[in-house]
This record gives structure tokens, sequence and C-alpha cells, in this order.
């Protein structure tokens, strides 16, 4: 059974149904004690973080999803879930969960233009390869929508980029949690695919 | 980079899909929900549904409506047509539209843009506009006239300076659909399209118009769109969604194939 994490932030029931279509059980929930005990963790999201920090500060989801991390079970992080794991958010100059060394920083294309949020189909270069990330080809595309994206501290945690004025990360890796900038959710058949590999995947990276 | 984005656009009425003709008269062609399924493994980017009875009654149907496609389609679509308020929106959003489109209501009160912008983010608060070749006035110096209620009404508004009061607004996105093309096939409005392309920082979907591959390309280079909208040229089945993407592709567009 997956866990989906309900910290009001956005849509998150379009994540369950990607699960069912993929066979796979999912619950939605704000219960930190259910987070706690999930064997399997999601944590979408849309929107921003300090609003999204607060939520989850208050709900004590913030503790339930640290937990949750360090005790070893797989997490996927989407789109804001993704950025809220590093140490922290130039959204609002805001102090993160720390799951991973780094922190979100804001676009600032060169190129005017380079419209801000990054919305539509765009490629995901594999750059290091992860079981989440198998099968995926030069040229395929992936939903974002996006105007910050996470900055891992170090490189050997960032496993994927997306072109946009620049090389940035949209996918990290770290121990036992893998988080996407983009939407597997809204990403056709190769998102659903993805999804299908986070519901098989038992948290390790593969031996480099 | 971003890719160009094919959108299909289907009309339902009642909870059928169904095809205008100058915005005069439909006629019923299906399930929508199969439709979409159908467009969606066959490549389409995005999927946009407009309520054309839009009347009060069949708002709770369009609820429904709007989560059975979520549960089918894994790609953003948007839902348009009797949006009045912010809680509409919000219905909408929360029953799995990744946007939601404000035409008429957004003319009668442009606050409504940002309304809806602050409610779901202004990635999702998309403006659409019917507009109609005028000869050009004070008034209307573009040329260009928005008009209201499926076409039948002229509101004096210039679509040039709609378009940018709907971007200062909070819009996040444009569709401009021409009441001329619409329903012709002989290609898609390229000076109106690219006009506003240009003077707006935010993507523009052109619509009506679509007769050929061909118009796509045009769109999407001359006009400077951000993505071209199609309806009936696939709901006929005169082309695939494939069919068009592969065209665009081999011209040199940058269309996602992988799907």
């Amino acid at each position: 059974m997956i866990t989906i994490i309900d910290y009001n932030a956005g849509n998150i029931r379009s994540v369950q149904r990607a699960c069912a279509e993929v066979g796979a059980a999912a619950r939605i929930t704000s219960d930190p004690a259910a987070v706690a005990g999930a064997e399997k963790l999601i944590f979408p999201g849309v929107g921003a973080a300090p609003s999204a920090m607060a939520f989850l500060k208050k709900t004590g989801l913030d503790k339930a999803l640290t937990g949750a991390f360090r005790s070893g079970i797989p997490v996927l992080g989407i789109c804001l879930g993704t950025q809220i794991v590093l140490e922290s958010s130039e959204e609002g100059d805001q102090p993160c969960l720390g799951l991973v060394p780094g922190r979100t920083v804001r676009f600032r294309p060169k190129d005017k233009a380079l419209k801000i949020p990054h919305m539509g189909w765009n490629e995901v270069r594999v750059v290091k390869p992860h079981p989440l990330l198998d099968g995926i080809k030069a040229g395929d595309e992936f939903y974002f929508v996006h105007s910050y994206y996470p900055q891992p501290a170090d490189k050997k945690y960032v496993y994927a980029v997306a072109d946009y004025g620049g090389d940035v990360c949209c996918a990290l890796g770290y121990k036992n949690l893998f988080a996407v900038q983009f939407h597997p959710e809204k990403s056709g058949r190769l998102g659903l695919e993805m999804l299908e590999r986070f519901v098989r995947w038992e948290g390790k990276q593969d031996a480099q | 980079m971003l890719s160009k984005r094919l959108v299909v656009c289907l009309d339902v009425r009642g909870g059928k899909l169904a095809k205008s003709i100058k915005f005069a008269g439909t006629k019923d062609i299906g399930d929508p929900v199969t439709k979409a399924r159908q467009y969606y493994e066959d490549g389409v980017d995005e999927l946009v549904f407009y309520d054309i009875t839009a009347s009060r009654e069949d708002r709770d149907i369009m609820i429904e409506f709007v989560e059975k496609v979520a549960s089918q389609i894994f790609i953003p679509f948007s839902v348009g047509g009797g949006i009045r308020s912010v809680k509409d929106a919000t219905n909408l959003r929360s029953a799995g539209a990744e946007k939601v489109n404000v035409n008429t209501a957004a003319v009668n009160r442009p606050a409504l843009i940002t309304e809806i912008a602050d409610a779901i983010g202004s990635q999702s608060a998309v403006l659409s506009m019917d507009v109609r070749r005028v000869s050009p006035t004070r008034e209307i110096p573009s040329g260009y006239e928005i008009v209201v209620n499926g076409g039948l009404t002229p509101t004096g508004i210039d679509a040039l300076g709609w378009a940018k009061q709907g971007e200062a607004l909070g819009a996040g996105e444009l569709v401009i659909n021409s009441i001329d093309a619409d329903g012709t096939k002989a290609g898609y409005e390229l000076k109106l399209t690219r006009m506003i392309a240009d003077a707006v920082g935010i993507p523009v979907i052109a619509s009506g118009g679509a007769g050929k591959p061909g118009h796509l390309y045009d769109v999407l280079t001359e006009g400077h769109a951000d993505a071209a909208l199609v309806a009936s040229i696939v709901h006929y089945g005169e082309y695939t969604c494939r069919q068009l993407k592969e065209y665009l592709n081999g011209h040199g567009i940058k269309i996602r194939m992988s799907y």
C-alpha cells in the first residue's frame, strides 16, 4: 500500500488516480501516524514552499515524514514535495525539511523569451542510472509546471536534468528517497511507467 | 527547451461530444471520455473540454464528467464553459482539471481572472477569447474585436488590448479563437495569433481553422503560437494526432514524440 501525503498543497487525487491506473492501491492521508507507519510514501504537492512548510509543521507531518524517511522506506517526491525535501527554498527564504543536502532556487533565465513558470513538455535527460529512471530514452518528455527547481549540494545526487535556459536538476536521489520536479501523474505512459517502477522499488539505489 | 503542443478540443453538451460549425448549430459525435482516451493514447499533449451548454443544471454533470476524464487521462487537461466564480474554478480543479478556461464571464467581470489565479495559480487560469475581424476604429485599433456568448454578441473590446489586460490580471495562458476561421478548415488566423503572441509573455494556444497538418505548422512558426488546437479534423478521423505530430516533427517542430 502506497501512502500519499495530503498537506493541503494542490490536487493530489491525480497522483492517486495514476497509481490506480498502474494497479497500485494508494491512500491519501494527512494523519501523521499513518505517515509514520507507511510502507511506501509519495510526497506530492503544488504551491508555495512557505505555506506548505507552515502546514507540515502545524500538523506534525514534518516529523512523521522525516521519521519515515529515516526508517528507510521508499519515498517519492513530486514537484513541490521535491523542493521541500532540501534544506531551504529561495521561495520566501524558507527553511525546509533538510532530508537532502541542498536548496531550492528560482529560475533566472538570461533569455527573456523563456517564460516563468516553466510549463509544458520538456525532455528529461538521465545523467546517472537509477532504478526509477530505467528505460527512459533520449528525447523522452515529461510534464513540468514550476518556477523553482531543486539544486542538491552535491552533483552526485542529480540523476536527471532538463534544459530550460541551461540544464537544471529535475530528478534527485538520496538514499531511499527519489524526487522529481516533473509530474509523472501528468506525463502520459512514460510517467505511469515511472510510478510502476516506484511500486516495485525497495528503496535501494543501484550499486555504482 | 519546451516543446510545442498539440491540443485537441472537445465540445461537451450534457456529457456528449458535440461539434459546432461556425458557432451555429451542433451535432453529437460520440462519447467524449472514449474519444479523449483515444487521443491520449494517440499522443495528444493536452485536452480542452468546453461545456457548450454551460447551463446551471449541467454544472454537476460536468463535475462528474471531469472526474471520469481524470481517471482515464494522464496528461494535463483544461475545462471551460460557464465558469462564473472562483468556486466553479476550484470545484473543477479539485475534480481533476489541470486548468480552467474563462471567457464571457471574464469579459463581464475581469476581476474574475485575478480571483481564479489567486485561488488556483496563474498557471491554471486560462483566458479564452473569441475574436472577430472588423474594420479598425478608434475603439478597436487592432481590427480584431472580442465577441461573447458563443460568438453571438460583439463587445466593442479590442482583442489585442484584452489579451494584454488578461495577462496583467493574472491569466497564465491565452486561447485565441478566430470566429472567422472556425469551421472553415482554411487555416488559422495567423496575423491575429502572431500579433497577440508577440504582445504577451504567456503561452498562446491558437484555435479555429485547422484543416490540414500544414496549417498547424504555419501557426506554430509564422503565427508564433505555443500550441495549436484542433477539433473536427481529428474528431472525424481525417487525421490522427500521431499523423499531425509526425508531420510537425518531420518539418522540424520540437514536439513530444515519446508516448
